[in-house]
């Protein structure tokens, strides 16, 4: 059974860029592209990995991570964080609220499959 | 020293301007040379008939020697001790430094200056990310579009017998991309040009600003005498352009043409005939002459602030008012009590580094928008002038149900003459220009230690 992996972006071309590369590795890919909800909708889909985006309409991506952290049963899902700013703060910010890795953007291909499988133990 | 003794610094200096003698002017002045140069030196005080003889023989006015035109630079040099605790001036000979050195204090201050505007451009130049949500977003943009570009282009790359409608799908999206980043870099070296340009100035916005009202004495005489507004625009256009040395960034430039817009339309609602008019009937009374008028009270303060010292002295003869040169002072804040227009007085500065004393009637206005305030004010500190000060705030928004409007809040400043303040029922209320040159203790606006020592 393949893996499922929830992509929180609002950009909709890398949305389907990396929808198409992970679904061709083999991951079961679900996405979602505004803040405002995005906790409840990872906590729905249960994800086995989530990748999610700092800067996102309507919420933060700080205040989701922190969100799904504090409560229920995403407490524990491996958590990429995805951002455009690579400042040390910001990546401390999102070790400190229960990030389980930080890419910056532009990533490669090769790069945030690599790290999925890491983050899965598949 | 107090402020008083500094008169002799002052006839002293005029005297070397005029090329004058000690004793020629001794002589004139009825006194002995040798009395006339303790009095240069501070060590004698001097006031009533020898000051207005002395004055008469320097060929100045009484007043020019008797008052410190210098408390806005007093003002200026604190301000400068306490951004510099450590350099441990002694603020208590402030005002005999400013007297004595006039230039060297002017220097001081215009230093400060030059130095509060290369922080202020280090910091945004050093965390432009963080402090510029415009260039921030800019550049999120164009990472996302080059992120989808790079992902993009390595599928189409590296993936063997993509199917033609993917192919086509892709093509488009990293299409829309490439024009996306190719806009975005365009407006970003835009943006960082004119930001650049401005960053190079000396002074910061407001300083020109300041600098620019100033020089026209917050009057502008070519804006209150009517014709169409294509020749208000016209003048407007023309003052600003002939105010070149002054106005050097774009964002003062632009500010000054909403001043100046406001100004004409504020002289158009309510012409300056009419306003000496009222005022020489109701006097210094915004709200009943907005209601006559049928105008915003904040509209009649920034008129009257307009109103040259010397015309509207004759019109305060009886009145507890003392309106010297520069008028009435005024200070025009937003909802969020940031300062957006600006008069300050002789004796009554507004703060040039960080906030405002949170105690200004203006502030309290904003607590209780539509109700007109009046009291009398008392400036801490030995020198601390007496103020009555109008207060009024109201929306500049348009009302909408379940929407907290906008708020825009005026102060007048008026200055009390001594017996004015005397009649006085009530004591007035002390108040302060900033925390950290205010010498009160025991004030519940305190936000940070100040740093001159009590009673200053």
């Amino acid at each position: 059974m393949s893996k499922h992996v929830l992509l929180v972006e609002d950009e909709p071309n890398i949305i389907e860029a990396v929808s198409f590369l992970l679904s061709r590795d083999g991951w079961s890919v679900s996405t979602h592209s505004n803040g405002h909800d995005a906790a409840d909708v990872i906590r729905a889909k249960q994800p086995d990995v989530l990748v999610l985006d700092v800067m996102l309409p309507g919420r933060s991506g700080f205040d989701i991570l922190e969100d799904i952290r504090s409560e229920g049963v995403c407490r524990d899902v491996p958590v990429l964080m995805l951002t455009a700013r690579g400042q040390t703060k910001d990546r401390e910010r999102a070790e400190r609220l229960g990030a389980t890795r930080f890419m910056t953007k532009p990533f490669s291909n090769a790069e945030i499959i690599e790290t999925l499988h890491e983050l899965s133990g598949s | 020293m107090r402020r008083e003794t500094l008169t002799g610094s002052r006839i002293r200096e005029r005297r070397l301007i005029n090329g004058q003698k000690q004793a020629d002017l001794a002589r004139k002045a009825g006194i002995s040379a040798s009395y006339l140069n303790l009095i240069e030196h501070n060590r004698r005080r001097i006031g009533g008939k020898l000051l207005l003889d002395i004055a008469a023989a320097l060929e100045v006015e009484p007043m020019s020697l008797s008052e410190g035109a210098e408390a806005a630079l007093l003002g200026a040099l604190r301000e400068v001790a306490a951004l510099n605790p450590s350099a441990d001036c002694e603020l208590a000979q402030v005002e005999e430094f400013a007297g004595r050195f006039p230039g060297w204090a002017g220097l001081i201050e215009a230093l400060a200056q030059r130095q509060s505007s290369l922080e202020q451009t280090v910091v945004s130049l050093t965390d432009r990310m963080t402090h510029d949500p415009q260039l921030a977003e800019a550049l999120h943009d164009m990472l996302g579009a080059v992120t989808a570009i790079r992902s993009t282009s390595s599928i189409l790359v590296e993936t063997d017998k993509l199917e033609p409608e993917w192919q086509d799908r892709f093509h488009r999206n990293i299409n829309e991309d490439a024009t996306r980043l190719t806009e975005g870099s365009q407006a970003l070296v835009a943006y960082l040009n004119n930001e650049t340009s401005d960053h190079q100035q000396v002074t910061t916005p407001q300083d020109e600003i300041e600098a620019f009202f100033q020089r026209h004495g917050y009057h502008f005489a070519l804006l209150e005498n009517g014709g169409s507004d294509k020749q208000a625009q016209d003048g407007i256009e023309s003052m600003i352009a002939s105010a070149g040395d002054l106005l050097v960034s774009a964002s003062a430039r632009a500010q000054v043409q909403r001043l100046l817009a406001r100004y004409w339309s504020d002289a158009q609602a309510f012409g300056f005939d009419a306003m000496l008019d009222d005022v020489s009937i109701m006097g210094l009374e915004p709200a009943s002459i907005a209601a006559k008028r049928e105008v915003d009270i904040g509209l009649v303060m920034r008129r009257l602030s307009s109103v040259p010292g010397p015309i509207l002295q004759p019109l305060m003869q009886d009145s507890p008012y003392d309106i010297a040169e520069a008028g009435l002072g005024l200070a025009v804040c937003d909802s969020s009590g940031t300062l957006t227009m600006r008069k300050p007085l002789p004796r009554f500065a507004l703060p040039r580094f960080g906030a405002a004393c949170p105690l200004w009637s203006l502030y309290q206005a904003l607590s209780r928008p539509l109700i007109a305030l009046r009291e009398r004010s008392q400036l801490s500190g030995r020198d601390g002038a007496p103020f009555e000060t109008l207060a009024f705030a109201a929306p500049v928004s348009i009302p909408q149900f379940g929407a907290v409007p906008l708020l825009e809040s005026h102060m007048l400043m008026i200055p009390l003459s001594a017996s004015g303040a005397a009649q006085s029922i009530e004591p007035p209320r002390p108040i302060g220009i900033s925390c950290r040159i205010c010498p009160r203790d025991d004030c519940a606006g305190r936000r940070e230690p100040s740093i001159l020592a009590s009673g200053v």
